[in-house]
């Protein structure tokens, strides 16, 4: 692989700083090195982002509503974040009596354990992916969906009913989200024919006609996949509109109610960094991760685009809480069932009907056909009169 | 390194496992049994099938425990209520060890040397389910629509009435 000095920069101190280590310490420990570099790169980074959304988000917010924001920690209040931190530092960490006190207190390290675990496989630039493994978006699923189970843990063991109905609402809809977000990622594993981020990546850094980037989000499948990929990833990382689990008007906070102080700000860093996972697998399975939009911008640095293309991302996160009200339990689970579980096994079809007609301008029409028949027919199913009657069961009275 | 690395995982799985059999809350229990689980699956990690023990969380952690933990929130249970000590888990217990170390001790060991390992690389579980498995993985399929449907009309709303 090429790249100039300012691409590899980071790629060199790395290897700089294992030079020192090399033959002065065993092998193992070397990697043992290697692997805590990555690591602490990741928290730096990852952390400080955290850091800075968060008073850009307050930020953006205040320019939506109309007023001005966090403005009096620092320039243009951006020491907020400290101010925030350190407020979260001191104080009291309250337990609730009845509440079961281990599991009480492993549910928010878990959750931010398992949250940063699926940073790691993400590639972040030329040669830039902490961890490389053959599976990689395999295992960021396994680790998201443990997830669900740390979630369960804080909602029953804070032994409180507004902790434990957040919990199921939580359980619910990541349950029923997780389907239609892994099918709309098989087209592109489909299609690339690898579970490793690297080879999709790499699959997405040529140019159609010497300008045209060769990204999935530019098919129809692709396109229809990351709509629905970006969905399902706002629902996964529970924001709104789909915040139903911690909906402050009906359940308090959700799983997080009985939990103060620094825990309390763990989940909340557990959710942004959640938030910035999912954008980033998506950033890289359809946006082209690290590849410049066009050819003669090759020169800027890998790592720089892949963090513009999260910074829109995460944007376009923070206009839709501005912006839209939170949605209904029943009208979330209709969502997920009956639109886009159909529509992510369209993409699959559309996916497979691009592949079969040669990847051209043919594929593009005959997918963009499918996708547009399916849509179609599902929105002229789901136009059903309703009536509002008390809900019946036939079996499970 | 990898014998301490195998001391140290099964010694946690198996404490897990231990805890998941004499826990008294249900909720420790089922919360144990994902602790084992992901012993289990770092034993894949271990052997280089990187693949398995990445499907073991998946499914198991995933979804079997969050199932279980569900099942347990469900249902009715008296957390006051203190068993007597069964007798007869003793003697199915020793029946079953006993089992196990008579066939092992039967077992004849393979004398020749094993074979070189190719890498099982997910591209490859691919292609083989694709091929030589295909007809399993579509009764699979088969199976898992049928239970699919069949959960649904449990739930379905009622119009006739």
């Amino acid at each position: 692989m090429s790249g100039n000095a300012v691409d590899q920069i980071f790629i060199r101190a790395k290897e700089w700083l294992l030079s020192l280590l090399i033959g002065r310490v065993p092998d193992w420990a070397v990697q043992i090195a290697s692997s805590l570099i990555n690591i602490a790169a990741l928290l730096g980074v990852f952390l400080t982002l955290f850091a800075l959304i968060s008073v850009l988000e307050r930020k953006i917010l205040g320019r939506i509503q109309n007023r001005y924001g966090p403005n009096r920690v620092g320039p243009f209040g951006l020491f907020q974040p400290v101010a925030d931190g350190i407020k979260m530092l001191i104080k009291e960490d309250i337990v609730p009596a009845r509440a079961d006190k281990i599991v009480h207190f492993l549910a928010p390290v878990l959750i931010a354990a398992a949250a940063i675990l699926t940073l790691g496989v993400i590639p972040y630039g030329r040669n830039m992916t902490p961890f490389v493994i053959d599976g990689g978006i395999l295992f960021f699923f396994a680790v998201s969906s443990a997830s669900e189970l740390t979630v369960f843990m804080a909602g029953w063991g804070s032994n409180n009913k507004y902790s434990m109905l957040g919990a199921m609402r939580a359980i619910a809809q990541m349950i029923s989200y997780e389907l239609p977000l892994i099918i709309t990622v098989l087209p592109v594993v489909m299609i690339v024919g690898s579970l490793n981020p690297d080879k999709i990546v790499d699959a997405q850094g040529t140019y159609v006609f010497g300008f045209i980037p060769h990204w999935f989000v530019f098919t129809p499948w692709g396109a229809t996949a990351f709509l629905l990929f970006f969905v399902s990833g706002l629902v996964e990382s529970n924001r709104t509109p789909f915040d139903v689990p911690e909906g402050e008007s009906e359940i308090v906070a959700g799983h997080m109610t009985e939990y103060s102080g620094f825990k309390y700000a763990t989940f909340f860093m557990a959710e942004y960094i959640g938030m910035f996972a999912v954008s980033g697998l998506a950033v890289t399975l359809f946006l082209g991760a690290w590849h410049a939009p066009l050819p003669f911008l090759e020169f800027i640095p890998s790592y720089l685009w892949f963090f513009a293309k999260l910074s829109i991302l995460l944007f376009v996160y923070i206009w839709l809480r501005g912006t839209l009200p939170r949605t209904r339990v029943d009208q979330i689970m209709n969502f997920a069932w009956k639109f886009m579980l159909p529509m992510a096994f369209t993409c699959l079809i559309a996916a497979a009907i691009w592949h079969y007609t040669g990847r051209g301008w043919r594929g593009w029409l005959w997918s963009a056909g499918v996708i547009a028949a399916v849509y179609f027919t599902l929105s002229i199913l789901l136009e059903t009169k309703k009536k509002f009657a008390p809900r019946t069961y036939r079996f499970a009275e | 390194m990898s014998a301490v690395t195998f001391a140290i995982i099964a010694i946690l799985t198996l404490a897990a496992a231990l805890a998941v059999a004499t826990l008294q809350k249900l909720m420790h229990a089922a919360l144990s049994f994902a602790v084992m689980f992901l012993g289990i699956s770092a034993f894949f990690f271990l052997l280089g099938a990187e693949f398995v023990g990445l499907v073991q969380v998946f499914v198991y952690i995933g979804a079997v425990a969050v199932l279980i933990v569900f099942t347990v929130l469900l249902t009715r249970h008296d957390q006051e209520k203190t068993r007597g000590f069964n007798w007869s888990g003793v003697v199915v217990a020793l029946a079953v060890f006993g089992g196990l170390i008579w066939a092992i001790t039967k077992t004849k060991l393979l004398q020749s040397a094993p074979r070189p390992i190719e890498p099982i690389t997910v591209h490859r579980i691919g292609e083989l389910l694709m091929t030589s498995y295909v007809w399993p993985v579509l009764c699979v399929g088969v199976l898992l629509t049928a239970a699919l449907i069949g959960a649904l009309i449990l739930v379905m709303e009622d119009k006739g009435q």
